[in-house]
């Protein structure tokens, strides 16, 4: 389906470079922060674990890399890869370019369901809190395919609908949050969507779930392509529309839930990451899903980096910085043209 | 058609019976919803000494009894009605500008604007209510401003503003959660609670700066009616019958933010009364001019009906009333949806 | 129905005296929509008490044209003129007196009735106090009698049939009492019975000494009603004038790249539009005689 054949060319070379982009922010990312670790050192300790670091302050130095940045990269490549994917998917599934899991409420599900886990039953383990956050996710997404199912939906009124879920949803959340005041300070730093700070251990469990779904999502991709042809049309090639839906919409919950508890709810990812892909990519799922995982990981990582690189000894959440890159591009489609052709 | 006509023909209106009848059946809601919040409350004071000290005989009545009546229930009347009713108001001139039933101040971000400069305020400066009115002030109009800038394309389209209103509106959002997250917990749980659109503790003070904004906007609304209703037959046709369809629209997009800021320092940001009121208002009158009187009215039903549920459902811990309109409010919204796709479909 | 003459100064049509030169007119006229100029350096006449028609295939500008006949649209370059006057110069109320435009698909507010519809169009006669005056409710009436429709004052338009729709919409801008109407295309969703029923009605208001002009998209038609023809194509006049000089083969040719043969339309005389044969017939068959057609279907063996 290349339109030209310049297509697949400029794909391959776009994901090859933004490869050693992510790698070469990975090491930024780890030499950045209140206690600036030079290159050399960075790479001496990464490539012989604490014991290639010389002296005291190498081996603070190496503490810091490893309990600390190391899984806090590693933690920005996988949420923001899981957010990508997870922006791609849904607006081929509601085959609307503006789909986005923070606008569209998805996030706001995610996070009622981790503030009545910690409030109403306490948890706070890693996965008790994830899955928390993956049922509300899949809540919340089920409102919003159902509502986008039937028929065309122009972009407007599914983030519009977008926008009353989470404005319902997110009374609820306040509502707790204000009465249950311990939960409300446990819960106000994470509500930003950061990476500081957040539990190593969440990286390995994160890490699977992610694979897992990204898995699901290219076994279904070539489906969701025909799902872009409208229902009608799907069923006529033979896509089990409701089956291809149904995993697609497990996948991004379990993406979304993840994520969000992974890191606080992030807005925007998912709506900038896969409109570059399909830049880039054109239509074809595949290609959109790769790009998106890389480009996701490299959005969160570069807005890991410039938060803590510009705030000097605090730092700026990653989810502010992604907004006010994410938000201006939003505005800017809206602007583009007559949003029916959107 | 029935009409109106005074003074030999120099003034004649256009009359509709049917709604007419609705906001007498509105006021009688919202003298019964005032009773309610006046004689009801989580101190109890009896119904006789109440009805004493609102006509002005305090005899037998307490002190702490004259303050609750007259200190903390009628104030937090007053402005559950002027707030309402400026939302309700604000909602039909947006609902009008941008040509989508839709199109409410809240979703567009008028009102997060609002809310965002008085938290800015709030979080920095301590929560005195001039300044949050000064900050909430400021801030819508700021926002406002910045939203017309960026949908503005050789003409405000309805769409684009609601679409960059809500990423305007995600902007701000981000701005608020970095503002509570490094104000201390007591800043930060005000703040919160003053986000959720609470009339708890409003005061005379807070009904003067309402007095002040009804003054000013309500002979403006009044100047504005006609050009919103012929504006409601499209800007093409409506620049036909010649109206100049460019200035309107800045005016009704200037009156109605400055509507929304009268409701956001007297209430705080409440959602979705600006886009319940006006539907109902439409749909109980049939009425089909623009009825931004109705939907006023039925504004300051809608908040004070909110309000006094919040304050009795968990009572004694009393909900923002944001909260109550938020969670019904989205329901409505999604239903609504629901329906017009339905109409479409 | 007989086609009106081009240059219609014959005063026993009406009482008003013949005004002399265009009704309107565009001098040099370019226009166009944000990043886009549809049309460039144009000039038009309209003749007073004409019944022109704009063809032309879609997006050729006729639209547009008519957009900035009725000030919807701004020119970039050049100037409209209104009776002589510049456009841009007028007055909006004033403007709003002596030429409206009905557009293409005109949003009724939800739940009016067709009284409360009709009422609109008196708004540039009205002001902050005198909203509805006896004479104004005396206009309403009259302009629902002449499109017929006196017996829906009282229904929500949102319950009519489209024909009836229309013809309520055209009352709307009736009771703006203009001397010029423009329409955009007000026959595009309408079955045939009520293209016809609506062009009738023009004809009628068009009699009564007003000047049209209207958007249309059936040839035939068109040639039908017109007292004047404007082909559009790319912006461009391809060619303008009365039916019988514009609707030709060739004009068809470059304005819609249709190859077809001009006959003469039996009911009324004026010009008929055939399509060439189309290639699912195969070869034509020599008895078909393009200028007889009622007797096409007889085919010799």
């Amino acid at each position: 389906m290349p339109i030209g054949s310049r297509r697949p060319r400029i794909r391959r070379r776009v994901f090859a470079g933004a490869i050693v982009a992510l790698v070469v922010l990975a090491l930024m990312s780890v030499m950045v922060g209140p206690r600036p670790i030079s290159l050399e050192s960075a790479l001496a300790i990464l490539s012989e674990g604490v014991a290639g670091s010389s002296g005291a302050a190498g081996r603070v130095d190496g503490v810091v890399l490893w309990s600390l940045r190391v899984p806090r990269t590693a933690l920005a490549v996988v949420v923001g890869a899981a957010l990508g994917m997870a922006g791609a998917l849904i607006q081929a599934v509601t085959r609307n370019p503006l789909a986005d899991p923070g606008i569209i409420g998805v996030n706001a599900g995610a996070s009622l369901f981790v503030v009545l886990a910690v409030s109403v039953f306490g948890w706070s383990g890693v996965l008790a809190t994830a899955g928390a956050g993956m049922l509300g996710a899949l809540l919340a997404l089920l409102a919003i395919v159902v509502l986008s199912a039937r028929g065309r939906m122009s972009p407007l009124v599914l983030v519009l609908a977008g926008t009353a879920l989470a404005a319902t949803v997110g009374g609820v959340t306040s509502a707790v949050l204000i009465v249950d005041s311990d939960a409300f300070d446990q819960v106000r730093f994470w509500t930003v969507g950061s990476l500081a700070g957040r539990d190593p251990d969440l990286v390995w469990p994160a890490l699977g779930l992610v694979a897992l779904a990204a898995l699901a999502a290219t076994a279904i991709a070539v489906r969701v392509n025909t799902l872009a042809l409208g229902e009608d049309m799907a069923r006529s090639l033979g896509t089990s529309v409701v089956r291809t839906r149904t995993i697609a919409v497990i996948t991004v919950a379990v993406l979304c839930g993840t994520a969000t508890a992974a890191a606080g709810p992030i807005a925007f990812v998912g709506l900038t990451v896969p409109f570059a892909a399909r830049a880039v990519a054109g239509t074809d799922t595949r290609w959109i899903l790769t790009l998106s995982i890389v480009f996701g990981a490299l959005l969160m990582l570069a807005a890991d980096v410039v938060g803590r690189a510009i705030a000097g000894t605090g730092e700026l959440e990653a989810g502010i910085v992604v907004a006010f890159v994410g938000a201006p591009l939003f505005i800017w489609m809206a602007r583009r043209r007559s949003v029916e052709h959107l | 058609m029935s009409a109106l006509r005074l003074f030999g023909e120099r003034v004649s209106l256009p009359v509709r019976r049917r709604l007419v009848v609705v906001l007498v059946g509105a006021v009688f809601v919202l003298l019964g919803g005032a009773l309610v919040s006046l004689y009801t409350g989580n101190s109890s004071i009896e119904a006789k000494i109440t009805t004493g000290i609102l006509i002005g005989d305090y005899a037998g009545a307490s002190p702490f009894e004259v303050f609750t009546v007259l200190d903390v229930r009628l104030p937090r009347l007053v402005c559950a009605l002027v707030a309402g009713f400026a939302l309700g108001v604000s909602g039909a001139l947006f609902q009008e500008l941008t040509e989508n039933p839709l199109g409410s101040p809240d979703i567009i971000g008028f009102t997060g604007g609002a809310a965002t400069g008085a938290v800015l305020v709030t979080v920095t400066a301590g929560g005195a209510l001039v300044g949050t009115a000064a900050g909430a002030l400021t801030g819508g109009l700021v926002t406002a401003a910045l939203i017309y800038l960026l949908a503005w394309r050789s003409g405000l389209d309805g769409y684009r503003l609601i679409l960059v209103g809500i990423g305007v509106t995600a902007v701000l959002g981000a701005v608020r959660a970095y503002a509570l997250s490094r104000a201390d917990l007591e800043q930060a749980t005000a703040g919160l609670r003053w986000l959720s659109g609470s009339l708890t503790g409003r005061g005379w003070d807070d009904v003067a700066i309402a007095a002040i904004g009804l003054v000013i906007l309500a002979p403006a609304t009044a100047a504005l009616h006609r050009s919103v209703s012929r504006l409601s037959v499209g800007s093409d046709l409506a620049t036909s019958q010649g109206l100049d369809v460019p200035r309107a629209r800045i005016a009704i997009a200037v009156v109605g933010t400055a509507w929304v800021a009268v409701a956001v320092v007297v209430a705080g940001p409440i959602s979705f009364v600006a886009l319940a009121a006006p539907h109902i208002a439409r749909s109980l009158s049939r009425a089909s001019g623009a009825p931004l009187f109705s939907a006023g009215v039925f504004g300051a039903v809608l908040l004070l009906l909110a309000d006094v549920v919040a304050l009795r459902v968990f009572s004694p811990t009393q909900l923002p009333t944001g909260v109550v309109t938020a969670v019904v409010g989205g329901a409505y919204l999604l239903w609504l949806l629901q329906r017009l796709r339905r109409g479409t479909a | 129905m007989t086609a009106l003459p081009h240059e219609s100064r014959d005063s026993s049509l009406s009482s008003a005296p013949p005004p002399a030169g265009d009704a309107l007119a565009m001098r040099g006229v370019s226009l166009g929509y944000p990043g886009r100029t549809v049309i460039e350096d144009l000039d038009l006449r309209i003749c007073a008490r004409s019944f022109t028609v704009f063809i032309g295939p879609n997006a050729c500008g006729k639209s547009t044209a008519l957009k900035g006949l009725g000030r919807l649209l701004a020119p970039s370059k050049g100037a409209v003129l209104l009776n002589g006057r510049d456009l841009a110069r007028l007055k909006t109320a004033q403007v709003a007196r002596e030429i409206t435009m009905l557009p293409q698909s005109p949003i009724a507010p939800p739940s009016v009735t067709v009284g409360e519809l009709v009422a609109r169009g008196r708004a540039p006669y009205q002001s902050v106090f005198r909203r509805y005056s006896r004479e104004d409710e005396r206009i309403v009436r009259e302009s629902l009698e002449v499109t017929g429709s006196a017996d829906l004052i009282d229904r929500p338009v949102a319950e009519l049939s489209g024909g009836q729709r229309q013809r309520v919409w055209i009352s709307v801008v009736l009771a703006q009492q203009t001397g010029i109407l423009l329409l955009d295309e007000p026959t595009t969703y309408l079955d045939l019975a009520h293209q016809i029923e609506v062009l009738d009605l023009c004809a009628r208001l068009h009699a009564d000494g007003r000047t049209l002009v209207v958007v249309l998209h059936d040839l035939n038609l068109a040639a039908r009603y017109a007292t004047d023809i404007v082909a559009f194509a790319d912006g461009r006049i391809v060619a303008e004038g009365p039916p019988a000089d514009v609707i030709t083969a060739r004009t068809v040719r470059e304005t819609f790249g249709v190859e077809c043969t001009v006959t003469t339309d039996p009911a009324s005389g004026t010009p008929l539009v055939v399509p060439a044969r189309p290639p699912h017939l195969g070869a034509a068959t020599p008895s078909i005689r393009p200028t007889d057609p009622l007797h096409s279907s007889e085919r010799t063996p």
